[in-house]
């Protein structure tokens, strides 16, 4: 597939194709109406076997966003584009705490009953696939993995 | 100074462990210690457990402090709706300290993030129980005279028992040799086995009880829950499977003793009661030494 170039946004490159759509969700493109965009997925990608692209037009990325998406694509880059030219590539990094955003998947957390934000400590996967991370809620010290990403609703 | 909570045993080092123990001690050995005279401790209790609730109001009331607060949250504003954040910016200013128990996860910890004054977790559901943890910690040291060099069986539910997550953490800074001993189903978890491996103790996992404990410090009782199995046949099968009777005791060290958390049910023939190795119920005689402790260590008043 070839895409064109954009003048002035945010192009996310190296996604895991199966992480596509949970950073479609993070960003909340499936209900932007506004931004021009071009997502494209299953390409060919030497390193990474197969990847998938999001081009969006006049979109930048939060700070917050780009904490979320290594979550779930720690091997993605966020380059922004001014005037056809990459002003700023970027490796994302998978932070260290994560507030809000996800779930804790205890059914017997207070952050499942109460109006509390859920707060996390990213801790490495064990025996996971490389890269993969798992979350330990700061109140039922449980850990979530398998998070889905839902929209902010903080 | 700065407010400190107690809501995890990881919220302590081994530092920390080894005064709070020695305060115990203090306080066993000088219990008319009115300390907190003048003081105001709440128990709050959002979900009850009289036992935990009196062992707490007796260290609070030995110290001289007054109680305040409920033993169910059945006729306060909490049964009205009432969010734990509002019903804590409430108390927290009534008091000095809060000690509370409640039946979800967590709660502890976001209370203490909401208080103005130290919180003590009395249980958050199956999640922590600190002030457990010491006294057990406690009643071993005490009996054995050490905490390096012990070896220790635990048994029964070693996969959901909170009680033995906390204790295997908080023993997990000494020098100690493990014996798991619980049916396949309730296996101690990999996640607690994994640091067992990173501090390098030694453990071993038995399904056997009975012939296995000639060499043992302290045998852990725990109790088998009925929730955790889908087939009741099941449970039976396994309940009785490991229940020690007194008959079992031959040939055990003289000065190995048996702990539990309390209550029992059937775990423990009543026959173990009068034997010397039973040591369950003075172990709960320890918990309000261990309370005192905490309850000073926290207001600064012991340190
Ligand atoms: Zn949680």
């Amino acid at each position: 597939m070839e895409v064109r170039l954009i003048e002035n946004g945010t192009v996310i490159d190296h996604i895991p194709p199966a992480a596509l759509f949970k950073i479609i969700t993070i960003m909340g493109l499936d209900r932007d109406t506004e931004h021009r965009m071009t997502i494209g997925t299953n390409l060919e990608s030497g390193r990474m076997g197969s990847k998938a692209i999001i081009k969006i037009t006049d979109r930048y990325c939060a700070a917050h966003e780009i904490d979320r998406i290594a979550l779930f694509a720690p091997e993605a880059r966020v380059n922004t584009i001014r005037d056809f030219a990459v002003v700023e590539k970027r490796r994302v990094e998978v932070p260290a705490r994560i507030e809000g955003f996800v779930k804790c998947a205890n059914p017997m957390c207070v952050t499942n009953h109460q109006p509390v934000q859920t707060a996390f400590e990213v801790v490495a996967e064990d025996g996971g696939p490389a890269g993969k991370v798992a979350l330990r809620c700061r109140y039922c010290e449980k850990i979530t993995r398998d998070f889905g990403a839902k929209p902010d609703t903080y | 100074m700065d407010k400190r909570s107690l809501i995890s045993i990881t919220d302590l080092s081994k530092e920390e462990l080894l005064r709070l123990l020695e305060l115990a001690a203090w306080f066993e050995n000088n219990p008319g210690q009115r300390l907190l005279e003048g003081r105001v401790v709440a128990t709050l209790f959002f979900e009850p457990s009289t036992r935990t609730r009196l062992s707490f109001e007796s260290a609070i009331n030995r110290l001289g402090a007054r109680v305040i607060g409920f033993s169910d949250a059945a006729n306060t504003s909490v049964s009205k709706g009432e969010t734990l954040h509002d019903t804590i910016s409430v108390i927290t200013n009534y008091c000095d300290l809060i000690v509370m128990r409640h039946s979800l996860e967590g709660a502890a910890r976001y209370a203490s993030e909401v208080a103005r004054v130290p919180v003590v977790n009395a249980g958050d559901g199956a999640n922590q129980h600190p002030s457990q943890t010491l006294l057990d910690l406690y009643s071993i040291q005490k009996t054995q005279g050490r905490l390096d060099g012990l070896r220790i069986m635990m048994v029964g539910d070693l996969k959901y028992g909170r009680t033995v997550h906390s204790l295997l953490e908080a023993l997990s800074h000494f020098d100690t040799e493990f014996v798991f001993v619980s049916p396949p189903e309730l296996r101690m978890p990999d996640e607690h086995k994994r640091r067992l491996d990173e501090k390098g103790l030694k453990y071993t996992e038995l399904a056997e009880l009975e012939g296995n404990m000639d060499e043992m410090d302290v045998v852990y009782m725990t109790r088998i829950q009925k929730e955790r199995f889908n087939d009741p046949m099941e449970y039976e099968r396994v309940k009785n499977a490991y229940v020690l009777r007194r008959e079992m005791l031959r040939g055990t060290r003289d000065t190995m003793k048996i702990l539990h958390p309390l209550p029992r049910v059937g775990e423990i023939a009543t026959d173990v009661d009068t034997d010397p190795h039973a040591y369950y119920f003075q172990q709960t005689r320890n918990g309000v030494w261990a309370r005192m402790a905490i309850i000073c260590y926290l207001l600064g008043v012991k340190k």
